[in-house]
């Protein structure tokens, strides 16, 4: 009865989604204030349906209703509550269900939140959601129905994946989709305003926090992803440039570019063109992230199960959405008016070359992943494109983007006093360099560690030194700092933590890259083994039941100098469900340092493989995502923003003077 | 006119792109299959004891020469896909093919039980426990085949289990040209 009513709900949802996808889009060309009011109820009545949909299923999973089919393919009894829930986006049919809930959440947002939005604006924002809408939930509805039946019930399910029963992983695709339909809304906004032929400096104020909202959690939503691949798939690595990692990548690139040129239309009116082509470009990358995922078009180790029909539907949503939106802008951006002038350095010249920067990794991180497929559509044979590729193209371009990062805060806008600026960051500089050439004189083979370190060093202190100027550190009174430093807008501070958290993570990279150092031993328990100035104890193994698995559990004795700091457990866990054996990695996490120790398979007379990681620096990776996502929460929280954007201006004149 | 051929540029290159797409779904094409570097070569080096408890021999490089077609299947018992396909081998053995055996990874005890309830449908088993040879074939999972033809050389390499439709479009094909070639 329960998956029924689900169905029943997301059929509603699609007929909801229909009315929401004219109505509204019609009342606005018309200007029709009747038509145009369906606008609201409407979101509100799709969140709800959808809502109810994805309530039903996660009931059939909670109670393990076995006659839903894909309850069956991806729960079992015995497994604990919360992975219940998680497996309810843990296959294709669910994950697309959630999919459709965050869009329909965020477009109740916009339906509630929005009411400072022009009517007509607001109304075509919303029609646009409602395409999206329809695309996805007759995808569901035709093509993978989530509340298919099965006859007869089998006893129990066959369990999900052992290497998804993590509750890292369990929030990882959650955060994701809520960063990429998040971008949906700034795609929203972008056709809105090609649909009624004009962006302006309120425009981009509007879409500046949808758009920072979602790069908040695409941001985390990576950040958890690589890290359980650093802690689950006991490779010791965080990420390995997987087609399905890079497509939840070229996104954020793509965020990241579009989250700053919509600053310049916002201050400065100007880059208008630009900004539309990056929100369609971000929302498409997104969507391509999901092509490319359910179509089994090139291998990842987190592909859905292939099904051609699915992939010909996505690839039909893809070339509709994106291919239609290309040529509405192909024929509707010419009329968009070009904005406020700059010199070459200057803020907006900074941002304009961070964009270039930012697209073109991208584009890079593109061709790498789409590369395999263009090889061999010439008949070239199967290629595969790994980390010396993108540590040749995309990380080299990472360099002058960190540098400029450093210089752009302090340009002023319009026209800027390079040699000025860089005179105020000599302090940076030099800190980058003695840091650099210490860093090459401790390892002379790692020219590249040291280049980069250097580099995140000059992002870090120049982020200071950007603060400490705007609040006039050792230049005025202790207290006319403090009162500067709290009257400095919380957009501010965003700025300074995303970029500082920046400098961080790439210190981590560089850490765990460079001087990471591995070991791999038989030992027998009470033997040792080294790793770097590490030793490391073996005491045994012994067995034990977990819940829905057998577990071999070893404790391992980390001794630093000869004294014990620690103890390490890495496990082997056998899922008899699926059959399947997974690691469990032991890691001693400190401010500078992991140690990650993994027990591999024991050859049966007492004496196991353990493979054991030394990784510097890499605490750093999560602690500069979390200082990142700090600092959108902050921009996010400013008062700016919260306040809602200004009315529209009737002239463009009156802007320029008051943001200039 | 300049700006506007501009503007053009996005949609033209996402239509190509879309193209690439298009092309990759319909393709008749296995993004999953990998090529093996050892087509067209001679198997690796390697010489496997037979595991404990088993009743045929073991299996080295040797025993693929001279013998005519070989199919070598890598498998464990821990191996759930290696299950579903064992009554593919056995049907390859019953019709006369010389099916051997790597046994991957295993615990003797395991593969004897293992056996014991589905049958041997191996001439010989080389048992691989520390996954050595597994490497030098450069296996990315079990079960793996290889034909091998009489002369040693690697002609055919199958990830995954084979299902029967793969038997019927893939493995007989490739058995039947190496027969009429004469092994």
């Amino acid at each position: 009865m329960i998956p029924e009513l689900g169905h029943y709900a997301l059929i509603l949802a699609l007929l909801v989604a229909l009315v929401q996808g004219s109505l509204p889009v019609i009342g606005a060309a018309r200007n029709d204030p009747a038509l145009m009011a369906t606008a609201v109820p409407a979101a509100l009545a799709q969140l709800i349906t959808i809502g109810l949909a994805f309530l039903a299923l996660t009931w059939s999973y909670v109670v393990s209703d076995f006659t839903v089919l894909n309850v069956v393919e991806n729960s079992h009894s015995a497994k604990p509550l919360i992975y219940k829930i998680a497996g309810v986006w843990g296959n294709h049919e669910g994950s697309l269900l959630l999919w459709v809930l965050i869009l329909a959440v965020f477009g109740a947002g916009v339906a509630l939140f929005g009411g400072n939005l022009p009517e007509r604006l607001r109304a075509r924002v919303i029609g646009v959601q409602g395409w999206i809408a329809i695309g996805f939930l007759s995808f569901s509805l035709f093509t993978s129905n989530p509340f298919a039946r099965v006859f007869p019930p089998p006893p129990d399910g066959q369990d999900l994946n052992p290497l998804l029963q993590d509750i890292g992983l369990a929030f990882h695709p959650p955060m994701l989709y809520l960063g990429y339909v998040g971008f949906s809304i700034a795609f929203a906004f972008a056709i809105a305003a090609l649909l009624e032929g004009r962006v302006d400096a309120a425009w981009a104020r509007w879409v500046r926090p949808w758009t920072l909202a979602a790069w908040i959690c695409l941001t985390a939503g990576i950040a958890l992803g690589s890290r359980w691949a650093y802690y689950e798939l006991g490779w010791g690595g965080w990420w390995f440039w997987d087609p399905v990692e890079n497509v939840s990548f070229m996104p954020w690139l793509m965020g990241t570019a579009l989250l700053h040129s919509a600053i310049v239309v916002e201050k400065r009116d100007a880059l208008k063109v630009w900004t539309i082509l990056l929100a369609i470009l971000t929302f498409g990358l997104s969507l391509l992230g999901t092509f490319i995922v359910r179509s089994g078009l090139l291998t990842s180790v987190h592909a859905f199960a292939v099904d051609p029909a699915r992939g010909l539907y996505v690839l039909a949503l893809l070339g509709i959405a994106v291919g239609g939106s290309l040529l509405l802008y192909a024929v509707r951006a010419p009329a968009l008016k070009a904005g406020g002038l700059f010199a070459p350095v200057s803020r907006e010249g900074a941002l304009v070359l961070n964009n270039l920067l930012l697209a073109t990794g991208a584009g890079t991180v593109l061709l790498g992943t789409l590369y395999p497929l263009f090889v061999e559509a010439f008949g070239g044979g199967r290629v595969s494109v790994g980390a010396p590729f993108f540590n040749l193209t995309f990380v080299p371009l990472m360099l002058p983007l960190v540098a400029i990062m450093a210089v752009g805060p302090l340009l002023a806008w319009k026209r800027a006093d390079l040699a000025g600026v860089l005179g105020r960051l000599k302090l940076a500089f030099l800190l980058a360099v003695a840091v650099g050439v210490g860093a090459f004189w401790a390892e002379r083979a790692q020219i590249m560690a040291a280049l980069f370190l250097a580099f995140a060093v000059w992002l870090f202190v120049g982020t200071l030194v950007e603060w400490a100027e705007r609040v006039r550190l050792l230049r005025a009174p202790l207290r006319d700092v403090w009162t500067r430093a709290r009257g400095l807008p919380r957009a501010a501070y965003g700025m300074s933590f995303a970029h500082a958290g920046l400098a961080i993570v790439v210190a981590g990279m560089v850490g765990s890259t460079a001087w990471k150092s591995e070991a791999t031993a038989l030992l027998a328990a009470g033997q040792s083994m080294t790793l770097g100035d590490y030793t490391l104890r073996f005491e045994g193994v012994e067995s034990a039941p977990g819940s829905n698995y057998q577990s071999d559990r070893a404790t391992v004795v980390l001794l630093l100098d000869g004294r014990e700091i620690g103890e390490l457990h890495p496990e082997r866990r056998f899922y008899p469900v699926q059959g399947t054996p997974t690691s469990e990695t032991a890691i001693r996490t400190t401010f500078l340092d992991d140690v990650y120790v993994v027990l591999e398979e024991g050859e049966g007379r007492g004496r196991w493989t353990l493979r054991a990681y030394h990784e510097p620096l890499v605490p750093w990776l999560w602690l500069g995502a979390a200082a990142m996502v700090l600092g959108g929460l902050l921009s996010l929280s400013d008062r700016r923003l919260r306040v809602g954007a200004p009315r529209r201006a009737r002239a463009g004149s009156a802007l320029a003077a008051r943001t200039a | 006119m300049g700006r506007r051929l501009l503007l053009l540029v996005p949609i033209a290159v996402f239509a190509a792109v879309g193209g690439f797409f298009l092309w990759g779904l319909l393709a008749d094409r296995d993004p999953s299959a990998i090529p093996s570097m050892l087509i067209d070569r001679p198997a690796p080096d390697f010489a496997l004891a037979p595991p404990p408890g088993v009743d045929v021999p073991g299996l080295t490089s040797e025993d693929l020469k001279g013998n005519g077609v070989t199919i070598v299947n890598i498998f464990a018992s821990w191996c759930l896909p290696c299950r579903i396909e064992h009554p593919v081998l056995e049907g390859l053995s019953s019709a006369g093919n010389r099916v051997v055996g790597i046994d991957y990874k295993d615990k003797p005890a395991d593969l004897q039980a293992y056996l014991r309830e589905l049958g041997n449908p191996y001439q010989r088993i080389g048992g691989d426990q520390n996954g050595r040879a597994g490497i030098d074939w450069g296996i990315s999972g079990v079960p793996e085949t290889f034909i091998v033809d009489g002369q040693g050389k690697v002609r055919y390499r199958h990830v995954g289990p084979i299902n029967p439709g793969d038997l019927e479009g893939r493995i007989q094909p490739v058995l039947d040209a190496l027969k009429r070639a004469g092994g």
